[in-house]
């Protein structure tokens, strides 16, 4: 699968960019201080190193002003740096105020839930926005402590059980943007990838309209049958499909589950085929996933990957 | 063989005190110096075993997708190597040390409660084999290194592991503040006559103020240990959201004791390169009140800077400027030291000893650790780096390029001391070489891998050029820097059996322990030096002929 490049210096939103500069201005001071002080000692090293018939070296114990100058510099610089924080905390999360989150995020052990308000939609493992417009995130969790990272959109924020958080992103590029969870959350942290779609405002208005409408089901022979051992088996006890009696909130929705680019949080790329081969071993592709192995037969995990995907 | 001493003779190896004879003697010790000797061999012990599980982590990681471990297992594997270096190896390394010198640099025979420095071994030692034993129980612990709640708790955390965490550094963490309080005491009431607080030599005087931080840091740990036994054994909620309890408490609580611990970690490693620069620079430490206060400083701010971990939580705004600040704050005792080192060597005429070089190199790598230490404290910064691989780097260049080469400069430097032998300059320079070298390798690429998105504790990464890449170099080197970490091992088994017989001060060095014979007899000395500055030898080695034979009869030196 072709990967989008991710960066903290490659930012794609004034939030992003906020960092990025900020970054730079400390990686700077940073290299002149680190080259200073290599030098310094290289230097000494060079020029002081024991030389046969050296004499006793003068037993210089300290000179106060030296001192006093080599702390006030360095202190100097950090109130610098410290108040081009405080500036560019407030470019980047400022503080929410009354404003209404424009969609929440909970995260799950080991995949991303999103809830939009009004009309109320639910999407899962890929996030939909609105290219140009400055959206608050609620971030929060249903489990344990988890993280939302995108790196090109912005700052990260945790995700904690009880203590919700918030996140500014105005996102200034069309496109696809990558991210991970990035606070350790059990056994599949490392495969809980963040998928964030930018789209134009009118084509993120449709999808958002699509999103709010049930699915509807396949008519294809496969699709049907599918459909029918969808509901005959376990599935719908951790698995919500609007319009179906399947309320399940343990594992993703999956009402609009053939429109999205990847599986199980970015782990396979969504296709008949490979929906199929998740749905005969899950646990082989995300060994720990709360996902179980349903016992199904090939031909069972191939109809129900044709009702999954013919969803529309 | 004989007692040496009877025959008038002096013992050039540990083997040659009969007091040391047989391994019940060692079981059996209360002499600080045993004691010192065990804690060091067993933090060098669980050094290879925490590197082994380095090595590991850095096979699976080589490439993307590899299939080396599965995650389970990666993560049990990371969590007892942050474990293991941290409480068995780090701590219990820098205890080794203090425990050993710093009755012989204060001119004491042992320390104020010999009894309860072997308990502190002990229940360190106890502690340790709980935590491994978790193995063979079901499944070691794999929450990392600071084990966040709620993961911890019984709902999501099944098997017994983190019981066995929490138990075992509470075990250790008691040990840790009976050692601490030992240490003040021994510093406050030991000292030979003539050694004011003024003239410590700086390793015992960073040691004193890091027991400081161990009295007073470790038991918030031990306190959110007790907390999160009580909620998985007992059904209490002190931690879990959905029954009232806080997710954020546990973070409060273990960085309370947490970045302290960091500081635990990082002063006494300031206290070896304070004794090993100046001595091989033969220059007196250039600002010795400025260091001794500024470790003073560090110790009062280290409490105050905990939430910097915490940046990414969603806290308010108030409490992250104070905290910024405060970190900030810190950032400038502990980066100035480095020029004080350098003023040390400046104008002086510098040995390149194994130790001195050791020192050298800690001085740029620390520098480097600091330096991405500050770019935390930009809190936005933190926002998109902060549990990243560059804190991994960060962490490595702080414990590794600045700890651990600190603690290696103090192994060689002190190694004749302990045991009266040499260890070989030659092995010596070629571990040194490969540490730096395979260290940086190792770490520096990981400051690009955080930059480009890469998460810490991830068992595999996506298929993302350049991911792929610098994982792959960052292994490579790896395995050269384990082999540097394995060749001291080799190099102590040499030298014990073969190396140069070291005498009483191979380096010619000014404090105390220098003025006992190598290996120091049980009781330490026959007679303490005068003591009439901060460097007592130097004073006799400069003094007029006359003075100098009468603070030698005095001294009962015998060369
Ligand atoms: C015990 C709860 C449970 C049951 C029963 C269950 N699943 Fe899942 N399922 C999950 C969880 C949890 C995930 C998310 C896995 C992950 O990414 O970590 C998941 C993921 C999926 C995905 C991928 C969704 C996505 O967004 O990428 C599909 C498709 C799926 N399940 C289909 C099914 C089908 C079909 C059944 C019935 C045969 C079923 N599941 C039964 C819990 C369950
Ligand atoms: C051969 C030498 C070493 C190598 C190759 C190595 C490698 C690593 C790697 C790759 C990680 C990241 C794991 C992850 O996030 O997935 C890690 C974590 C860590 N290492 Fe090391 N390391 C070495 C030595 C040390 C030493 C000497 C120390 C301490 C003195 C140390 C302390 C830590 C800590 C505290 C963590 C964090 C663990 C956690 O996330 O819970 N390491 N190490
Ligand atoms: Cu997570």
């Amino acid at each position: 699968m072709q990967m989008p490049h991710t960066s903290v210096l490659d930012p794609h939103s004034p939030q992003a960019q906020s960092i990025a500069r900020l970054f730079y201005i400390d990686l700077s001071i940073a290299a002149v201080i680190f080259l200073l002080v290599t030098g310094l000692v290289a230097f000494a090293a060079w020029r002081f190193r024991a030389r046969p018939g050296d004499p006793e070296p003068y037993q210089e114990s300290g000179v106060r002003w030296l001192e006093a100058l080599w702390t006030a510099i360095p202190s100097l610089i950090l109130l610098v740096l410290l108040v081009l924080t405080a500036k560019t905390m407030l470019e980047v999360n400022p503080p929410v105020g009354k404003r209404k989150p424009d969609v929440t995020v909970v995260a799950h052990q080991w995949w991303w839930e999103y809830r939009y308000g009004d009309p109320a939609a639910v999407a899962a493992n890929e996030l939909h926005m609105p290219l140009g417009e400055n959206w608050l995130l609620l971030i929060s969790s249903a489990d344990v402590i988890h993280d939302f990272w995108v790196p090109d959109l912005g700052a990260k924020m945790d995700a904690i059980p009880g203590h919700p958080g918030y996140l500014w992103i105005q996102p200034r590029q069309a496109g696809t943007f990558l991210g991970t969870c990035a606070e350790y959350c059990g056994t599949d942290h490392a495969t809980m990838g963040i998928r964030v779609v930018v789209e134009s405002p009118a084509d993120f208005a449709a999808w958002r309209q699509h999103q709010a409408r049930a699915p509807v089901p396949p008519s294809d022979a496969a699709g049907i049958r599918g459909g029918r051992l969808f509901a005959a088996r376990t599935c719908r006890n951790c698995h919500s499909i609007a319009g179906t009696d399947a309320h399940g909130r343990v594992g993703p929705d999956l009402g609009h589950l053939g429109e999205r680019a990847t599986l199980a949080a970015g782990v396979l790329t969504n296709t008949p085929d490979q929906l199929r081969r998740w749905l005969l071993d899950p646990q082989h592709f995300k060994p720990g996933c709360h996902m179980p192995d349903a016992g199904l037969t090939d031909a069972e995990a191939r109809d129900l990957a044709s009702y999954l995907e013919g969803l529309r | 063989m004989s007692d040496p001493r009877a025959t008038g003779g002096v013992a050039t190896s540990l083997a040659q005190i009969p007091e040391y004879r047989g391994l019940l003697s060692w079981l059996s010790s209360i002499d600080h110096k045993q004691i010192g000797i065990l804690y060091i061999a067993s933090a060098v012990l669980f050094l290879l075993v925490g590197v082994a599980e380095a090595v590991l982590m850095r096979i699976q990681l080589m490439w993307p997708g590899n299939h080396f471990m599965s995650p389970g297992t990666y993560n049990q594997i990371f969590t007892m190597h942050g474990t293991t270096m941290v409480f068995l190896m780090a701590m219990p390394l820098l205890f080794g040390f203090s425990v050993y010198l710093v009755p012989l640099m204060i001119g004491a025979r042992d320390m104020a409660f010999p009894r309860l420095n072997a308990a502190g071994y002990w229940l360190y030692l106890f502690g340790a084999l709980m935590l491994y034993f978790s193995f063979m129980a079901g499944g070691a612990p794999a929450a990392g290194w600071f084990s966040y709640a709620p993961l911890t708790e019984g709902g999501y955390s099944f098997g017994p592991g983190i019981d066995y965490w929490a138990l075992s550094l509470l075990v250790m963490g008691a040990g840790s503040v009976a050692t601490a309080i030992n240490l003040v005491v021994t510093v406050l009431t030991l000292r030979t006559p003539g050694m004011s607080l003024r003239r410590l030599p700086l390793f015992v005087w960073m040691t004193f103020v890091n027991s400081f931080l161990v009295i007073l840091a470790l038991p918030a740990l031990n306190a959110a240990l007790v907390m999160i036994l009580a909620d998985r054994q007992l059904n209490t909620h002190f931690f879990a959201p959905e029954h009232g309890g806080s997710a954020l408490l546990w973070q409060n609580y273990f960085w309370v004791f947490g970045h302290p611990e960091v500081y635990i970690l990082v002063l006494p490693a300031f206290g070896v390169i304070s004794e090993v620069i100046p001595v091989f620079s033969r220059k007196v430490i250039y600002g010795y009140g400025f260091l001794a206060s500024s470790t003073v400083a560090i110790a009062f701010l280290s409490f105050g800077v905990w939430v910097h971990h915490m940046f990414a939580t969603g806290l308010s705004f108030a409490a992250l400027y104070v905290f910024a600040a405060s970190s900030m704050l810190i950032a400038v005792p502990t980066g100035i030291k480095i020029f004080n080192w350098i003023a040390t060597m400046w104008g002086g005429s510098i040995r390149f000893t194994t130790a001195m070089m050791f020192a050298t190199a800690f001085l740029i790598q620390f520098t480097a650790g600091g330096l991405s230490g500050v770019t935390f404290a930009a809190i936005p910064i933190d926002w998109q780096l902060t549990d990243s691989y560059f804190v991994v780097a960060h962490i490595h260049y702080v414990l590794l390029g600045g700890t651990l080469f600190g603690m290696f400069a103090g192994i060689y430097y002190w190694f004749p001391k302990i045991t009266g032998r040499l260890l070989s300059e030659r092995l010596g320079r070629l571990q040194f070489w490969l540490l730096v070298i395979g260290f940086n390798g190792t770490f520096a690429g990981m400051h690009v891998l955080g930059v480009l998105g890469m998460p810490r504790r991830a068992y595999t990464y996506p298929d993302r050029p350049p991911l792929g890449l610098l994982h792959l170099i960052s292994s490579s080197f790896a395995i050269l820097l384990a082999l540097g970490l394995v060749l001291l091992v080799v190099n102590v088994i040499v030298s014990l059996r073969r190396g140069a017989v070291a005498g009483d001060d191979p380096w010619g060095g000014w404090t105390l322990e220098w003025a006992t014979t190598s290996p120091p007899p049980p009781d330490n000395f026959e007679r303490v030096p005068p003591v009439r500055s901060r460097r007592p030898l130097w004073d006799l080695a400069h003094a007029p002929p006359a003075v100098r034979d009468a603070g030698r009869a005095e001294g009962g030196g015998h060369d």
